[in-house]
């Protein structure tokens, strides 16, 4: 089972790599504001995020999804329900 | 907040578009001459970004038949099919689209984008997945968000990435819907469509595939690469578009099926639209008959672009996808592009722009349309203005051959 800190920790990797380490990410980081992804970015995230934990993740949880931390939120849930 | 201030970042985009002099975005065609050419700024321009595949807007039968069905039945339905009846060539069209594809049945809808929403939203709620190719177009990702289906995306023309996404749904896979296109709009690339076919009967699903850009195309009678591919069972719907290869406006799609037929009480893009004009349908009729029978508008059109993609290819263009109806130059950044396309324009041939995040990875395109009433003069013609703006560029393009 995924745990919260774990996914959080891969999730700041992930985006880090994205992101040529330009922008220090944490868990407030705002994956737009913040990290200047467009919307097809972060469409892409979902993508390495799903192999990266083997789970689903519907492109439909991203009008929740505002900070890294939210992400790693919803992946924690659906990892759980998985 | 105010209301407009999401405009900001549009605002400053335009104005950099319009320091150009001219907005790709809008630009206005003054006068219509043919379907490779019109009048842009006062002159006579190649139109070579148009998805008028088979050359159909002039066709003499189809205005003919558009002629008579306004004398005879008026220029509008004025409401929907649902709540304000069919016309009886609503129905024969949708009777001569399953035909044409041998399917048992077609629903019409009024636009070819209204055609991907109306179906998923149709076919698809809160409760069911979609599994769709990350490069498909805007209608397919509205229509999901339209249905409120859970969406997942599988990386682009990749079987594999699908099998896995397919495989960790478990039991939800055998009634999930996979989405792909025949010819990807940006690119124009092709769905590796036997390879998804075969995931697909692994796993159970069901298929759709959108033809838009691959209907009239491909294919001995021009059913698109389901035809092609030989796969035409295995496709449970086919969404296709009349407003490329067809020339008109509308859409449809064709399945076997029973669910279709139901489908439609469950559209709101099908419900809450006014029908097709009886002109549109009969133009469509006749194009329709044309397309099937037309072979060797497909061998003209085949010949065109062929053409096309190997002196792209000679001069060391690099180009999305190998030879087809969509042409399309990746550029370096959205400035370059732009002024490519510019002076394309100033050259006399009109493409079209595209810029992220319209593309795939974020690419800049220059995508050409190709169209099989495209003359071979015409063709040099574009040919010769690609040529000039490689050596305005200072590459030479002499010894380069097909390598590049």
């Amino acid at each position: 089972m995924l745990a919260y800190p774990q996914i959080l920790a891969e999730l700041c990797d992930e985006l880090a790599a994205l992101t040529q380490r330009r922008v220090a990410v944490g868990e407030d980081t705002d994956l737009l504001g913040d990290l200047k992804l467009d919307s097809l970015q972060v469409m892409n995230l979902l993508l390495q995020v799903e192999d990266r934990f083997d789970i689903s993740i519907p492109v439909s949880i991203l009008p929740d999804v505002r900070t890294v931390k939210d992400l790693a939120l919803q992946i924690e849930n659906l990892a759980r329900e998985g | 907040m105010g209301l407009f201030d999401k405009f900001d970042g549009l605002a400053a985009a335009r104005r950099e578009l319009q320091a150009l002099g001219i907005d790709p975005f809008g630009v206005e065609i003054e006068r219509i001459v043919s379907p490779t050419e019109g009048i842009i700024r006062g002159r006579p321009t190649i139109l070579a970004g148009t998805n008028n595949y088979l050359g159909l807007t002039f066709n003499a039968e189809c205005i003919a038949a558009a002629h008579r069905a306004l004398d005879a039945e008026g220029t509008g339905t004025t409401g929907s099919r649902m709540a304000n009846g069919s016309y009886a060539s609503h129905r024969r069209l949708e009777e001569e689209l399953a035909a044409f594809y041998g399917k048992r049945d077609a629903i019409v809808f009024s636009t070819g984008y209204q055609a991907n929403l109306g179906m998923l939203a149709g076919l698809t709620g809160p409760n069911d997945v979609v599994l769709l190719d990350a490069d498909c177009h805007a209608s397919i990702y509205d229509g999901c968000r339209l249905a409120g289906a859970e969406v997942i995306r599988f990386r682009h023309n990749n079987a594999a990435d699908l099998d896995r996404r397919m495989r960790r749904l478990g039991p939800r896979a055998a009634d999930a819907l996979i989405l792909v296109e025949g010819i990807y709009s940006m690119l124009g690339d092709r769905a590796p469509l036997a390879d998804i076919v075969a995931v697909k009967r692994e796993h159970g699903g069901y298929l759709l595939v959108d033809e838009a850009h691959s209907l009239g195309v491909l294919g001995e009678r021009g059913r698109g690469l389901v035809e092609e591919t030989g796969v035409l069972a295995d496709a449970d719907f086919i969404v296709g578009t009349f407003s490329k290869s067809l020339g008109g406006t509308g859409g449809f799609c064709v399945s076997d099926l029973p669910a279709l037929d139901l489908a439609r009480y469950a559209s709101r893009p099908y419900i809450f639209t006014a029908s097709p004009a009886p002109a549109t349908i009969a133009s469509t009729r006749a194009a329709l008959a044309i397309l099937a029978a037309g072979r060797e508008l497909r061998a003209r059109l085949r010949a065109n672009f062929e053409r096309l993609h190997a002196a792209l290819t000679a001069m060391g263009y690099t180009l999305g996808a190998p030879p087809g109806p969509v042409i399309a130059v990746v550029q370096g950044d959205r400035s370059e592009a732009l002024q490519f396309w510019n002076r394309l324009l100033q050259r006399g041939v009109y493409v079209n722009l595209m810029l992220p995040p319209a593309t795939p990875d974020g690419v800049s395109l220059i995508r050409c349309s190709v169209s099989a009433a495209h003359s071979p003069a015409q063709i040099d013609a574009v040919c010769a203005a690609f040529a000039d703006l490689r050596a305005a560029a200072g590459v030479s393009t002499a010894g380069r051959g097909a390598a590049a």
